[in-house]
């Protein structure tokens, strides 16, 4: 993985605006993709561990959330610990999430009454260190909360997704306040690309990175392969069949 | 005053038959059939009388306090037994025990069929009260008694209601008393016999008639035990429970000399009892799986705050900050001036060993953060999902406790794309295709028409037959589509295409891919 490379001055400046802010305990890891175009952007090339990142679907998938969902399922699944999966509607399939990578013996599902309780246990599990990953589906999510929930993630070291999810498209405009998340992502369905024999091709998936903290923003056309293979980018040629075992689960 | 009440909630179980239920759990076999009349006799004076008669004797006409060669001289074939009320009461108190284990902290005895519990702030624990009560009364049902269960705002209100209600299960709705109350016979507000005659006597046979006379009268008469108990089953008195002890209970208390109310000192006392538990409990070599704090405010009324582990703990830090995360349910009154902690259910701590092999990874451990979550939510939130042998989608899942020991070989076969959503209940789609096996051309759902470019099927699911008889000839023939937009759906068919019986042969949309 080509990590963008930072001259040592403004390593030492990091380390020192660290040492400031009090989280020496925790440099972040991060967790590559396994896709170089989308790793490079991100800083530490990779997706940053112990940060709350948003996901949210594009279109109609603001409302079911599915596509949202098996994507956050897929970076849960690189993190390789157990999973706490919070949701106030429990539609969740999980043979699914087994595809993306998330077998029953790594999730731990949370049905919750209100946004309030759920969010006040993604801040509990964020913080409780075990987890490797916390995935909430929340509606509303103010500054105050997703800095909480920051906050709570950089002490645990757990990954956040807050998967955006609406009970009406109306709402999905408040994906675009402020919130303190480290990356933020919107994932739309495309139109697979035509096989030459009848059927449906793989996923197809616009992947728009619309925010990273200290990382570039962008947006991908990537395609999620059946199975255990992960991302690649969308007419880039198939990866050859060693790396399949090594690129983390990304699902199809 | 009133405000100053905290808000409770008690249940009163009655049991109106327990002398003879109890009995012939007793005797198991030797026992009388049930259509066998039994009375169960003792002594009033010099006169044998009947002190228990079963439900069998009550339908022949059989009472309470009827003299025995009476009895026997009316229905020749009835059994008589001694009463032994002494073992009786040691039974109920055992049962008391027995509920204070599972159900709720403070439990007493009531008189010599019945019982009381305090239930605030536990019944979440067991999915609502209506649920908690349905549960205590059949299992004592399963063992063979007689039970009703009543839960309202006041001790009085619970009792009455319990005493008079056909229903095995009533829940009185918080601030309900007086509704529930008025129309019920002045005989079950626990007054003295001589007291009920009385009131009969001057025409007050309803709790509604004795709520609307003026009082000073009625106290001069019948003296101020009648006035109390109305305002205790109205809720304007307080009434203190007196809650059984368990005979060699792991706990640890603090008495104070002035009462404390913060919620900072309240935290601070549990931190100091904490470790003294846990030094009880590492005597005895177990580990808390419930605890009960119990508080006991100057006015007499306790306040309890219980806690639910996933497994034994003894881990004091970690005890001191479950409790302390429910302080805020605590209302302190005019303070507290006794503190217990009390662990309610102990069970032996199994000592494991971490890891075995180097090369086995180091698994972290969960049930703390369970234990949090479940406190708060219930214990119907968390789950883990498991597979079940099942073609049908929405059966192939179930839910098992979070701690429940899943294996890796448990997976859900893998050669077909599954949906990351599946719909509760398929939805009806309008829908065109051609006859038999081809999938859509496009489908309207939610007024919404999609035209399909691709898709893949049919996978053909078959009804369970040896489940259902219904299900015998069913079929759903599973289709994944492809709109012009790129989003993915799970669409069937109830049916084959060809045969009426396999089904309406209408279209469904049962998930979403992503």
């Amino acid at each position: 993985m080509a990590a963008p490379v930072t001259p040592p001055p403004l390593d030492a400046l990091r380390e020192k605006i660290r040492r400031m802010e009090g989280r020496l305990g925790h440099r972040k890891a991060a967790a590559p993709l396994g896709v170089p175009e989308i790793d490079q952007k991100l800083p530490g090339g990779g997706l940053p561990l112990g940060a709350l990142h948003e996901v949210a679907g594009g279109g109609d998938d603001a409302v079911n959330a599915a596509v949202a969902a098996r994507f956050s399922a897929g970076l849960a699944a690189l993190t390789g610990g157990q999973v706490l999966w919070i949701a106030k509607k429990a539609d969740l399939f999980a043979p699914s999430l087994q595809q993306a990578g998330l077998p029953p013996t790594r999730v731990v599902f949370v049905e919750v009454e209100s946004d309030a309780d759920g969010l006040a246990c993604f801040e509990e599990g964020l913080r409780h260190g075990g987890l490797s990953a916390v995935v909430a589906e929340v509606g509303r999510l103010t500054m105050t909360a997703s800095r909480r929930l920051q906050l709570a993630a950089e002490s645990g070291g757990a990954l956040g997704i807050a998967i955006r999810r609406w009970p009406r498209l109306a709402n999905g405009a408040d994906f675009g306040k402020p919130t303190a998340s480290s990356t933020r992502w919107r994932v739309s369905a495309m139109p697979s690309a035509e096989l030459p024999v009848q059927g449906v091709g793989q996923s197809r998936w616009l992947l728009e990175l619309i925010r990273t903290r200290s990382g570039e923003s962008g947006v991908f056309e990537v395609e999620a392969g059946d199975g255990p293979a992960g991302l690649r980018i969308a007419g880039a040629p198939t990866p050859p069949a060693h790396r399949i075992g090594v690129v983390a689960a990304l699902g199809y | 005053m009133l405000a100053l009440r905290p808000r409770q909630r008690i249940v009163s179980v009655w049991l109106p038959l327990w002398a003879t239920d109890r009995l012939r759990r007793e005797l198991g076999d030797a026992a009388p059939p049930s259509d066998v009349p039994l009375l169960l006799a003792g002594r009033d004076g010099s006169r044998r009388v009947a002190l228990a008669v079963d439900l069998a004797g009550r339908k022949i006409g059989l009472s309470v306090g009827m003299p025995i060669a009476k009895a026997q001289a009316l229905f020749p074939g009835l059994v008589v037994m001694d009463a032994r009320p002494d073992a009786d009461r040691e039974a109920l108190e055992r049962l008391a025990l027995w509920l204070q284990q599972r159900v709720a902290p403070i439990v007493a005895v009531d008189g010599q069929d019945g019982l009381v519990l305090e239930t605030t702030g536990t019944d979440h624990l067991h999915g609502g009260e209506a649920a908690m009560l349905r549960d205590v009364v059949h299992r004592l049902q399963g063992a063979g008694f007689t039970a009703r269960a009543v839960v309202a705002d006041t001790l009085g209100t619970a009792f009455a209601v319990a005493r008079t209600t056909k229903d095995a299960v009533v829940v009185v709705d918080p601030g309900n008393c007086a509704k529930a109350l008025s129309g019920l016979p002045v005989g079950v507000l626990r007054l003295p016999s001589e007291t009920v005659s009385g009131l009969t006597d001057l025409g007050l046979t309803r709790i509604r008639d004795l709520e609307n006379a003026p009082r000073a009268p009625l106290t001069l008469r019948f003296g101020d035990g009648l006035v109390r108990r109305l305002d205790q089953a109205y809720g304007r008195v307080g009434e203190p429970i007196h809650p059984i002890r368990p005979v060699d209970p792991v706990m640890v208390s603090r008495n104070f000399a002035e009462p404390i109310a913060a919620a900072e000192t309240i935290a601070r006392y549990v931190g100091l009892l904490a470790p003294l538990l846990c030094v009880e409990l590492e005597k005895r070599g177990l580990g808390a799986r419930r605890l009960d704090l119990m508080l006991h405010r100057v006015d007499s009324a306790m306040q309890v705050v219980r806690v639910t582990l996933a497994r034994p703990v003894r881990d004091s830090k970690y005890l001191t900050r479950l409790l302390s995360e429910r302080i805020e349910t605590i209302e302190p009154g005019f303070g507290i001036e006794r503190m217990e902690l009390f662990a309610a259910q102990a069970e032996p701590i199994e000592q494991r060993q971490r890891v075995s092999a180097l090369t086995e990874e180091p698994t972290a451990d969960l049930s703390g953060l369970i234990d949090t979550l479940v406190n708060r939510l219930g214990s119907d939130a968390l789950y883990r999902v498991v597979p079940l042998e099942s073609d049908v989608p929405e059966r192939s899942v179930q839910r098992v406790p979070p701690l429940a020991p899943v294996t890796d070989a448990s997976r859900w076969p893998d050669q077909w794309p599954r949906p990351t959503r599946l719909l509760s209940k398929p939805e009806v789609v309008q829908a065109v295709a051609e006859l038999p096996d081809q999938p859509p051309r496009f489908f309207i759902w939610r007024g919404i028409r999609r035209k399909v470019k691709c898709a893949d099927g049919p996978e053909r699911v078959f009804g369970e037959w040896w489940s259902r008889d219904a299900e015998r000839t069913v079929v759903r023939d599973y289709f994944r589509v492809e709109d012009t937009n790129g989003e993915r759906f799970w669409l069937y068919r109830a049916g084959d295409g060809e045969h009426g019986e396999t089904g309406s042969q209408n279209w469904f949309i049962h998930g979403i891919f992503g």
